[in-house]
């Protein structure tokens, strides 16, 4: 065995990482906190989150109103955009010192990238992309929901002896907590020890197109080869109601739509209260994108197609004669 | 003052079943990959890719590098036959049944063994496992920098940097990392060449193979026992019932028919309280 940083006997309480951007929690920090809380509670332990970054007492506070028992705050100017150097050191020291049982954190390219480099310098074991955590009963430890291969199955994975149990979660597969007007969680500033030249990493230019997050859509139009890259039809649909264009991983790699429009296994797992998925197939990879959808309709001229069986509207049609008629019909329905 | 400085780079290339030929067996919970077909996993090949178009470039040279069965030195000869210098499969059955610490650890000693690496290129993640803590963990293993899902690679000579563009949730960054780095590719970030099939039927191409003896691990740091996770069980997947309502009638009737179905999720600030629409009876 590969020895770990510090023992299961010295380890206590559940930790969440914070991810922020521009002082801005990620949703998926919250998405951890509110399951966070709940195991928790089952635990009868402390739910801590650390948040990294500079100038970040905003989000502390959205932090503690989301149930946190205590914020963990490391702030520094040279952490108020993420390197890998930086983040790895501050949260390692944090974890080495404080010893926390499990460390949650989001499976976001930032938070998979900590992840990974964190848990070989903990030495430890990680679960990562989870869709689920629960505890299990007789142990008390962390298992971890994994899909793998072929539709249908999960594995469970769990770390028995290594500390802290880390595991990356999927955004999107925890719903966000309710936010607390009295929140009870305190804040706990600790020193950082950080000079620039530790960090490797140099950031030349930085893009964010604000706004888009599949995640947080309420409704999705969702294309797949059956577009024929022509999404005319759905981004009207999506204009008239209010939703986001998705797309699947086929649609994507043919250059039809930008890869932050990428539903499922490789992209993300959205929960839209409404889903108009046309032209896919639905593939397993494809649907755990919209399996927590409160509403599927799918539309595809090929009967056979299993996106019909995760569906709960199906039209067996072609999508370009369907979709015209819809959107027109839509048109009425909000002008009557 | 580096600029005759010629890069050697390292790719680690993943052979994974082809996903729609993995079979599931409910009964026993487990997945039969015996016989499904194998392939290099898919961002792996745009390593590949990346390295020989940084050779073309810079000189240098082009190790591969794969932690698996004997097996997997056929497909090290097809990475041969596409243009890299030198394979190396590190196979040993301690190795097997590693989770993510002990296959960073081992991949990280191969790498330290090939000496002088510069430039270490990895695929995002494997398709089998898609953890991608893989790269960061060699990357801490050896003490090198690194860049996950990276694209447009430059190293910078004079400098002797490397210099990204990193996908980020909702945007992307430009960033440079001093070499020696370990860097993961995004699938698709690139046009994978083909094979040479004069270089696959010429001369013999070959794999030189490493074991835990050769690499110097100790057998506790590898395989299975160096691992940290173990699986607990394999479950069937959560799947939500959903109604499968088949709407008839030509296409103006059908969306007619799910207009109605559907009003419920389409109202927004139609309500008096002007709340959306949530959690609608329509669909209890």
């Amino acid at each position: 065995m590969i020895p770990p940083s510090y023992t299961k006997a010295e380890a206590s309480g559940i930790w969440v990482f914070l991810e922020q951007e521009s002082g801005r929690l990620e949703g998926v920090a919250l998405e951890l906190l509110g399951r966070g809380r709940q195991l928790a509670n089952e635990a009868e332990t402390l739910l801590s989150g650390v948040l990294l970054g500079s100038d970040v007492e905003a989000a502390a506070q959205v932090a503690l109103a989301a149930g946190a028992d205590r914020v963990i705050v490391a702030e520094h100017p040279a952490l108020a955009v993420y390197t890998t150097d930086a983040y790895t050191k501050v949260v390692g020291e944090i974890v080495v010192e404080r010893r926390p049982d499990i460390f949650l954190l989001g499976a976001t390219p930032n938070g998979r990238d900590l992840a990974g480099r964190l848990a070989v310098r903990l030495r430890t074991g990680l679960t990562a992309d989870c869709t689920g955590l629960e505890l299990e009963a007789e142990t008390g430890l962390l298992l971890g929901r994994v899909t793998g291969f072929g539709g249908g199955v999960v594995a469970i994975i769990k770390c028995p002896e290594h500390r802290p149990q880390m595991a990356t979660v999927r955004p999107g597969i925890f719903a966000p907590p309710e936010l607390t007007a009295k929140p009870w969680g305190l804040i706990e500033r600790v020193p950082v020890r950080l000079s620039r030249h530790e960090i490797r990493t140099e950031v030349v230019e930085r893009a964010l197109h604000e706004g888009l997050d599949l995640t947080k859509a309420e409704r999705i139009v969702a294309g797949g080869r059956g577009t024929h890259g022509d999404f005319g039809p759905l981004r009207e649909l999506a204009a008239l109601i209010g939703a986001e264009v998705g797309a699947t991983r086929v649609a994507v790699d043919e250059g039809w739509i930008e890869r932050e429009r990428q539903i499922g296994q490789t992209g993300y797992v959205t929960r839209p209260k409404l889903a108009v998925v046309c032209g896919v197939s639905g593939a397993m990879h494809f649907t755990v994108g919209v399996e927590a959808a409160e509403c599927v309709v799918a539309i595809n001229s090929d009967e056979e197609a299993p996106i019909f069986e995760q569906a709960d509207y199906v039209i067996v049609d072609d999508l370009f004669s369907v979709l015209p008629s819809l959107i027109k019909q839509v048109r009425a329905l909000e002008s009557g | 003052m580096n600029a005759m400085r010629t890069p050697h780079i390292a790719v680690c290339l993943k052979v994974v079943p082809r996903p729609e030929e993995v079979k599931v067996n409910l009964e026993t919970r487990t997945l039969d990959r015996a016989n499904a077909r194998q392939q290099f996993n898919p961002p792996d090949v745009n390593a590949l890719e990346f390295a020989l178009a940084l050779r073309e470039k810079h000189v240098g040279r082009v190790s591969v590098l794969s932690m698996g069965p004997p097996f997997f030195a056929e497909y090290l000869k097809l990475a041969l036959a596409v243009g890299a210098d030198t394979a190396y499969l590190l196979s040993d059955r301690a190795f097997g049944g590693a989770d993510t610490l002990p296959t960073s650890y081992t991949l990280a000693r191969g790498i330290a063994k090939l000496g002088d690496c510069d430039l270490v290129v990895c695929g995002e993640e494997s398709s089998d496992g898609a953890t991608a803590q893989v790269p960061p963990g060699i990357a801490e293993w050896l003490g090198m920098a690194q860049v996950t899902y990276g694209s447009d690679l430059e190293i910078l000579p004079e400098r002797w940097r490397l210099k990204a563009r990193r996908e980020l949730k909702g945007g992307h960054e430009v960033i440079t990392v001093p070499l020696p780095a370990v860097v993961s590719v995004r699938v698709g970030a690139n046009e994978p060449r083909f094979i040479d099939f004069a270089r696959l039927t010429g001369e013999p191409l070959g794999v030189t193979v490493w074991s835990a003896a050769d690499l110097g691990v100790d057998p506790a740091m590898v395989g299975l026992s160096g691992s940290a996770t173990v699986v607990a069980g394999v479950d069937r997947a959560e799947t939500v019932e959903r109604r499968r309502e088949l709407l008839t009638g030509t296409p103006e009737e059908k969306a007619r028919t799910l207009v109605e179905r559907i009003a419920v999720y389409l109202a927004r600030g139609t309500r008096p309280d002007g709340a959306a629409a949530s959690s609608p009876a329509a669909h209890a």
